[in-house]
């Protein structure tokens, strides 16, 4: 049993749901008690959908289960395919249903129904909402492709050549409540015309169960995004050798190799680096005068597994970051994070626990977070600037303006949106240099006033613990007189360095003069 | 009776379960926890219907069974033994735990009460445990309070004080409302159940005359009766016709003048009256069509129809207590069709024929009716906003009227721009 108080994940049926209203002429039966009916608020109110997901379910009921819960489960699918004449039907239960075993796939298919049907079997004890996405639309493109395996050739990749036509690729991955899927593809899609290459299929995303059976006229996958693309591509491969991708284009650095990945494996001509790269503004303002003060800054890193990685790089090599904590909820992409976060020469944190998030959090003193909403949450509570990265989804992240993560323009709008919620670079120069004003005693508000107040609550309930702690670091009068004099919005961090230099040189009091030499030392 | 047409409906449904619930019992009792027994699709739930994120550090939480909980039932009450102690160390304010059963551990019969009791024994004069189920196989939206007032009976004394209680949770600020009417009509003993506090139960006896504020308590009723209370018998207190008939009964069960009542409340229904007015403007003549959700839905359609002068094509109910809602039904206008259950797929078929101004439904089915042209408002605001009372009256009708407004605005002609 774990306790939980917040979740990253949802249940893998979720995960279903996801595929099954991603797409058109899909239908979802399944077999669950009315309760389980809230998801579909992720669709119309998050996501902010204009139509129910395609799921009936079967709302059985406690009374039900002395009877004869497998007629009500055939019931609920004859029903639902005369009113919804899906072209391919996704059978599946959730957590309730699994208990009573009533196998609704195994009973959907033995009523004649002239349309592929989809057994899902997704383990609600065991397995998570993206896992579940994952499975669902493997089993979908397994089901609909199965009979084209044998009489298929393999498919080379310069098939394109033979056949004297542009090149075409699947984009696969993106979905409903994936984070920014809707404008990624949009941006993915533009780049890959540019570069003279046609889009076959995006899916599920889209897509119908015709698409799905389309997949195999495409020379190339682009796995978009793994969590939920990966085990369908690599379905594709064995079966009919269609090579993917495995670039994920978030940041300039992976947009110009994804480019090149895809033209390696389609045998195209490279295009020029320095071309590319004024495709996006990112580069530039990274590199302004203004965003010196971007340098070194310490930024800790939670999400999916995609973005988490992702986000290090630019942080790290587009922004200058200094990458102090990174970490995933995502279980599947645990062996990736682990080795981005050995380059960056810190520990990654593979935990669905956000107080332990939250915990590494306080610990990394970062001053900036970049994370998902819980972290955005527990940010605030910490005073420090935090950017969404991430799923899980929020009605804030669907935006109604275009605002991708990928590209040339995602990365465009990942620069504003990490570092405008810091300050902007001529604003700390001046604040620095004006910091004795008057202005900036305690009380005084910048734009960030209401984290200063709050830090200052927070710095307030610190002292009271260390003071009862038994390694507890001691304040001196003058170490305290000397704090107060460094303006609010910093002293949070002046504090935390300069106990953590007191603890590493086993300094029990710190005076003024600590202050000092950690000044001396951290600069 | 009057003439209502009731109707009954099997199918898919499209509503919350108990679960749900949670989500204003624990603002009420800040001292309790809500601990869900149930799977990630019970975590999931309350998050997303919940929006914990507007909570720091939320006082519900769901104890996840995994496989191996599933594979010895003996494990799964060691598992909960070690969640609860965990909760406990961290959480050391707590005064009453919840354990709240959910679909899965109902179907693997987990047996939740006997927990409550071992964990009774252990954490005897620190915390006291009780269970309940909240689960969708047994309870809808709403019906998990009447799970956990239930629960709480049984912890409550025995006293033959006379004394008013109202039962059902409200908002503290018309609890507070309905207190002060009361004393000035002469009742001054009065309490609340669900309290303030967890701790601080009401205690109860064959003096008790118990007033509902909410129509969902069947289960409650049930056991406060045995108990020996009195259950006085009126409409439920939303708009002005329910609260003053509300308020009449309340005093003819403490043998008080009908016309002391008149005299203290006709200055608020003149007040209440006068602040309906403008909605009333709106939503005079048009119709409306409720799906079942909150098990209030009698309630308001009885509001909307006689004082804000609606039309009601349909009236849903997750469920109807005859018993309860009798004083309701005989408010509602002549051929009302009333439809107990759901088949949703069915109901939003006659919803599209009949081409209703405004649709009473869950948060799923909001955005999609938008979508189709037919404005709609969420079942669950109803739950979270102070609507009783006389003094609530013109805001409940805002609720309505405000879904109305907002396309009149966003439907008319575009200022002329130069």
């Amino acid at each position: 049993m774990e306790l939980t108080l917040w979740t990253y994940e949802g249940p893998p049926h979720v995960g279903a749901m996801r595929i099954a209203s991603s797409m058109k002429d899909i239908h979802y039966v399944l077999h669950a008690p009315q309760g389980d009916t809230y998801a579909d608020l992720l669709f119309t109110m998050i996501e902010r959908r204009g139509q129910r997901p395609p799921v009936t379910y079967t709302t059985f009921q406690a009374r039900d289960l002395g009877g004869d819960t497998a007629e009500l489960v055939k019931k609920n699918i004859k029903e639902a395919v005369e009113r919804f004449k899906p072209k391919t039907l996704l059978v599946g239960e959730s957590c309730t249903a699994e208990l009573i075993q009533d196998q609704p796939g195994a009973l959907a298919k033995g009523m004649g129904f002239n349309m592929p049907i989809v057994n899902l079997e997704l383990p609600a004890y065991s397995k998570k909402e993206n896992w579940g996405a994952s499975e669902t639309f493997y089993q979908l493109t397994r089901t609909l492709l199965r009979e084209k395996v044998s009489s298929s050739e393999k498919i080379s990749p310069l098939r394109w050549k033979e056949l004297g036509r542009r090149p075409k690729v699947n984009i696969l991955g993106p979905s409903l409540l994936g984070f920014r899927c809707r404008d990624d593809v949009i941006e993915i899609q533009r780049i890959l015309s540019e570069q003279g290459i046609d889009t076959n299929v995006v899916a599920p995303f889209g897509a119908s169960p015709d698409d799905i059976e389309r997949l195999i006229d495409a020379e190339i996958n682009i796995c978009l995004y793994p969590e939920i693309a990966e085990a369908s591509c690599e379905w594709l491969k064995r079966n009919f050798g269609m090579e993917y991708t495995n670039t994920i284009p978030i940041g300039i650095k992976n947009t110009i190799e994804f480019i090149n990945e895809v033209h390696n494996k389609l045998d195209l001509p490279l295009t020029n680096k320095e071309e590319l790269e004024h495709k996006s503004k990112l580069p530039w303002y990274s590199k302004s005068v203004d965003s010196n003060y971007l340098t070194g800054k310490r930024v800790f890193i939670f999400g999916d597994g995609t973005h988490a990685i992702a986000a290090a790089k630019i942080a790290k090599e587009e922004l200058g970051f200094e990458v102090v904590g990174l970490g995933t909820y995502s279980r599947e992409m645990a062996r990736q994070v682990r080795a981005t976060a050995k380059d960056l020469n810190v520990e990654a944190l593979i935990t669905n626990n956000y107080l332990e998030v939250e915990d590494a959090m306080k610990k990394a003193a970062p001053e900036l977070v970049l994370g998902t909403q819980m972290e955005r949450h527990s940010a605030k509570r910490l005073g420090i600037p935090c950017s969404v990265i991430s799923t899980p989804m929020h009605v804030q992240d669907v935006p109604a303006r275009y605002s991708p993560q990928m590209g040339w323009e995602g990365a465009n709008v990942i620069f504003d949106d990490w570092v405008h919620p810091l300050m902007m670079g001529l604003e700390e120069h001046l604040i620095d240099m004006f910091k004795h004003d008057f202005e900036f005693v305690d009380g005084h508000q910048s734009h960030l006033g209401h984290t200063a107040t709050q830090t200052k609550d927070f710095l307030k309930s610190d002292e009271k613990k260390e003071k009862n702690s038994k390694e507890g670091i001691i304040w001196t009068e003058s170490g305290r007189a000397e704090l107060t004099k460094v303006p609010f919005f910093v002293r949070g961090k002046v504090k935390t360095n300069t106990e953590r230099y007191a603890i590493s040189r086993g300094i029990p009091e710190i005076s003024d003069e600590t202050l000092y030499d950690a000044k001396a030392y951290f600069s | 009776m009057s003439k209502v047409e009731f109707n009954k409906e099997t199918g898919p449904r499209e509503v919350f379960c108990g679960l749900t619930s949670i989500v204003w019992l624990h603002r009420r009792m800040p001292d309790a926890f809500f601990l869900v027994v149930g799977s990630r699709t019970c975590a999931h739930l309350i998050q997303s219907a919940a929006g914990v994120m507007i909570f720091a550090e939320p006082r519900f939480g769901t104890a996840i069974l995994e496989e191996k909980d599933l594979a010895g039932l003996a494990d799964a009450h060691e598992e909960l033994d070690r969640v609860v102690n965990d909760l406990i160390a961290r959480r050391p304010e707590i005064r009453t735990l919840f354990l709240v059963g959910s679909c899965p551990s109902e179907v693997i019969k987990l047996d939740l009460a006997t927990v409550a009791e071992k964990l009774n024994k252990r954490f005897l004069g620190q915390v006291r445990f009780v269970n309940y189920s909240g689960s969708g196989i047994e309870t809808t939206f709403t019906q998990g309070e009447d799970g956990a007032l239930k629960a709480l009976i049984p912890l409550m004394e025995s006293s033959n004080e006379e004394k008013l209680l109202l039962v059902g949770t409200l908002a503290n600020n018309v609890e507070d409302r309905f207190k002060k009417i009361f004393r000035n009509l002469g009742i001054s003993n009065i309490e609340s159940f669900p309290p303030r506090q967890s701790t601080e139960l009401p205690k109860i006896g064959k003096n008790t005359k118990v007033l509902l504020t909410q129509p969902y308590l069947s289960d409650t009723v049930r056991d406060l009766k045995h108990r020996g209370c009195e259950i006085i018998s009126a409409p439920f207190p939303l708009g002005i016709e329910g609260s003053t008939k509300w308020f009449l009964a309340a005093a003819k069960a403490f043998n008080i003048n009908e016309l002391k009542v008149h005299e203290i409340i006709s200055p608020l229904i003149n007040r209440a009256k006068l602040a309906l007015e403008s909605h009333k403007e709106i939503l005079k003549g048009k119709r409306l069509f409720l799906l079942p959700e909150s098990q209030l839905e009698i309630s308001l359609a009885r509001f909307l129809h006689n004082e804000c002068e609606m039309d009601l094509i349909e009236v849903g109910t997750p469920y109807l207590n005859r018993d309860l809602m009798k004083e309701e039904i005989n408010l509602l206008p002549d051929n009302t069709k009333i439809v107990e259950g759901q088949h949703v797929e069915k109901q939003l078929d006659r919803v599209r024929e009949s081409n209703p101004d405004l649709v009473v439904c869950g948060m799923g089915l909001a955005n999609p009716l938008e979508a189709e042209g037919i404005s709609t408002k969420w079942s669950i605001e109803m739950v979270f906003s102070p609507i009783h009372g006389i003094d609530q009256a013109a805001d409940l009708a805002g609720l309505f009227s405000k879904p109305l407004r907002r396309n009149q605005i966003l439907t008319t002609k575009t200022l002329v721009t130069h």
